[in-house]
């Protein structure tokens, strides 16, 4: 065990698979020579040389479809995008082919594809690189959708999506690079974190804060000011994984605590929250004392501007806010 | 040009001082290709370009006060603070904008052509790019359409030898990039990029033919920028040598001692100009401190055209619990909690080092953008 930043943890996770396993290989733009954009495969290019570590191309489209092909025919391949907004450049791949292709050909292949990018405003990249797109990959059958908010996490979880034979769109944050946190080493033993297994953060009663991505962290703070300011306990819930969901876990605590509110960084209509929202009222609307909250980005473009930038998406005063208002409700 | 190199040396020194955020590109070094091909435009012609732009908006006349505002996140910026350095607009001098995505911008070029097409102007346009972006698939998708339909575009690739850490030779097969469109029916013209006359001369001949005869053509501006990719790139992947080999051929020396060989200028001529270019620049930063910050009631503006149909849109406010119609947010004024957080930040950096750094595509994210940032 270490303390490690979330780069690094994912760093450890590549390395680790790349050794276990021949057939993983990387690819994406500025990985190698430049250690990516984000220094996430720092070293890998010296480690395993240009034909498992390969420098790009900007053409996230082709790639990501050269990566759908590779996994088709025996390899696991593992793409970075620089930046969640790119991938939108890549979608027919995604959505048409990586995550078709198994059910259109009857089952007969499978796509063991990562393609992994960081989202995430708060860093002033203006409407074409800051937005929060899980709820797009959340809404298409045939991927996996992991959003760790924790070093640990992101290690366990990579590792996890890099053995999996479905495609995995895994979603790191811009923000949680440079957090640290413990991580098991390769010492340790393989550190695998499932899918589809939520993270209890923090217990509590009266209420429960489910966290996507960089909003779990948001949420444990916010739960924090409730408890010492408000003296409400609340429970906070971090689901890691989208696709598969562990709605039980949160089933199960909106059933202990009566109230829900949901945190994300993306667009209100059609977000996770939403989503989420109609499946704890489809299950658990008798256990309901209050309408299931939403907090999340504003339904605008992502601006540049400081100061509008930091209104636009959901900091702890707005989470505290939503959660005081469903205990008013009852 | 040298005008748009103080411009941009400050800017880099502002960077440095948190005064503006996100990403910032520089383009120094490829002067030569921005004012070159500027001014060979009419002044009703399309100019488009990329993330890289300040000089391109300054080139067509924005005023360096708009576009200084505009990095500051401010008010009177010429994207009203929205867009930031990345995306520099201003319609009035058809200056269409700065994109963030790369290769994004190549078929909005070939759509102006094509509404100079359909309204039957004689309006040119002239679409710029790097050569990484001559990689992605909407480069060949629209050469071949703006060639189709003989549509009056010229296409400038600024081969400044990088896409952002990865050579030339690394990310292209055909490294002769003026041929790169030749297959789809756009032939293909380069320039000298470093000299701003030569750069005029192929423009103004290219963007002749595309008004005239209808055919696109691709035009390499082979130049180099000095500078990092962005403010932070560690810049391992060249050598100082080839730096230096290049900065011999800073085009605005070259050019200005043209000028003072041809007797056009003399030495304090060619100081007086500087002098003015670096008053103008401490004009453009006074302006764009004394602009304010966007109002937070002004979040929800311009997401669409207001009209009988829409009228307001419906959006759930983050900001409250409350679920209402975004355009009234305006008269019910800012949630308290969102008021605090906005004039925090309108405050301006602090002291203290919690002004994250942004997290540059090209920077070590992590160490600098968010040590000591105040959670989000
Ligand atoms: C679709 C997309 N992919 C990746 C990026 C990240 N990125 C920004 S600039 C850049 C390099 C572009 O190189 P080039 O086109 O040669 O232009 P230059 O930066 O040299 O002016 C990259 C990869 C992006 N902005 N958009």
């Amino acid at each position: 065990m270490a303390v490690v930043r979330y780069r690094e943890a994912l760093n450890q996770a590549l390395r680790e698979e790349m050794t276990r396993d021949e057939r993983v290989f990387l690819m994406g733009e500025d990985i190698g020579v430049f250690n990516g954009a984000y220094k996430v495969t720092a070293g890998l290019l010296e480690e395993f040389g240009e034909a498992r570590v390969r420098d790009t191309p900007i053409s996230e489209n082709t790639i990501v479809g050269m990566g759908v092909g590779a996994a088709m025919t025996g390899t696991r391949p593992v793409v970075e995008l620089m930046t969640i907004n790119f991938s939108l450049l890549a979608m027919d791949q995604i959505v048409n082919h990586a995550a078709h292709i198994r059910y259109m050909f009857g089952g007969q292949v499978a796509v063991p594809l990562v393609v992994r990018m960081p989202q995430g405003a708060g860093h002033q990249l203006g409407p074409t690189h800051s937005h929060s797109f899980e709820a797009l990959y959340l809404h298409v059958p045939g991927l996996l959708v992991a959003v760790p908010s924790t070093p640990a996490d992101a290690k366990g979880l990579l590792k996890s999506a890099i053995r999996d034979d479905n495609p995995v769109i895994f979603i790191e944050h811009e923000y949680l690079y440079g957090q640290r946190g413990d991580v098991p080493d390769a010492d340790d033993g393989d550190h695998l974190v499932p899918f589809g297994r939520a993270a209890v953060r923090r217990e509590g009663e009266d209420a429960t804060i489910v966290g996507i991505s960089r909003m779990a962290l948001t949420a444990v703070r916010a739960a924090e000011a409730l408890a010492d300011q408000h003296d409400v306990s609340a429970e906070v819930i971090d689901p890691r994984t989208l696709r598969p969901l562990d709605l039980d876990t949160i089933l199960a605590s909106v059933r202990k605590t009566n109230r829900c509110v949901i945190v994300e960084e993306g667009w209100p209509h059609g977000g996770v929250g939403a989503n989420l929202a109609a499946l704890i009222q489809e299950q658990a609307f008798d256990w309901l004392d209050a309408p299931v909250g939403r907090v999340t980005g504003a339904d605008v473009p992502m601006p540049y501007s400081k100061p509008l930038e930091q209104i636009a998406f959901p900091h702890e005063p707005q989470v505290v806010d939503a959660v005081l208002a469903t205990l008013r409700d009852s | 040009m040298q005008l748009i190199r103080r411009f941009e040396e400050r800017a880099g020194e502002l960077y440095a001082k948190a005064k503006i955020g996100g990403f910032l590109h520089l383009a120094i070094g490829e002067e030569a290709t921005i004012v070159g091909a500027a001014r060979a435009l009419r002044d009703t012609d399309y100019l488009i370009s990329t993330y890289r732009s300040h000089g391109h908006a300054i080139a067509r006349g924005t005023p360096p006060e708009a576009v200084m505002a505009e990095l500051f996140g401010k008010q009177d910026g010429c994207s009203r603070g929205r867009g930031g350095s990345m995306h520099m607009f201003d319609l009035e001098r058809r200056f269409m904008g700065g994109y963030g995505i790369v290769g994004g911008n190549l078929p909005i070029a070939a759509g102006f052509g094509l509404s100079a097409e359909l309204l039957g102007t004689d309006d040119a346009t002239l679409c710029m790019f790097g050569d990484g972006a001559s990689n992605q698939g909407t480069f060949g998708e629209t050469m071949n359409l703006a060639a189709l339909w003989r549509l009056p575009v010229v296409f400038m690739v600024t081969n400044n030898q990088f896409g952002m850490g990865t050579a030339l030779a690394r990310h292209s097969a055909v490294t002769d990039l003026q041929r790169k469109g030749e297959s789809f029916g756009v032939p293909g013209v380069r320039c000298d990029g470093m000299d701003v006359a030569d750069t005029y001369r192929v423009v103004c001949d290219a963007l002749k033919r595309a008004r005239e005869e209808r055919q696109p053509l691709l035009v390499e501006a082979v130049t180099y920028r000095f500078r990092g990719h962005s403010m932070a790139d560690p810049e391992e992947y060249r050598t100082r040598e080839q730096v230096a080999e290049w900065r011999k051929r800073d085009p605005i020396a070259l050019w200005s001692r043209r000028l003072v060989e041809a007797g056009v200028l003399d030495e304090a001529a060619v100081e007086a100009l500087d002098r003015e270019a670096v008053a103008q620049v401490d004009e453009a930063v006074a302006f764009a401190d004394a602009s304010p910050f966007p109002a937070p009631e002004s979040l929800y503006d311009d997401v669409y055209v207001l009209g009988d149909q829409v009228r307001g849109w419906y959006s759930v406010d983050e900001r409250t619990p409350d679920v209402h119609r975004g355009e009234e947010e305006r008269e019910r004024g800012v949630h308290p909690s969102t008021r605090e957080e906005y004039d925090q930040h309108a405050a301006g950096p602090h002291e203290s080092g919690d002004a994250p750094r942004p997290a540059d595509e090209a920077q070590d994210a992590g160490e600098r953008a968010h040590d000591g940032e105040r959670g989000g």
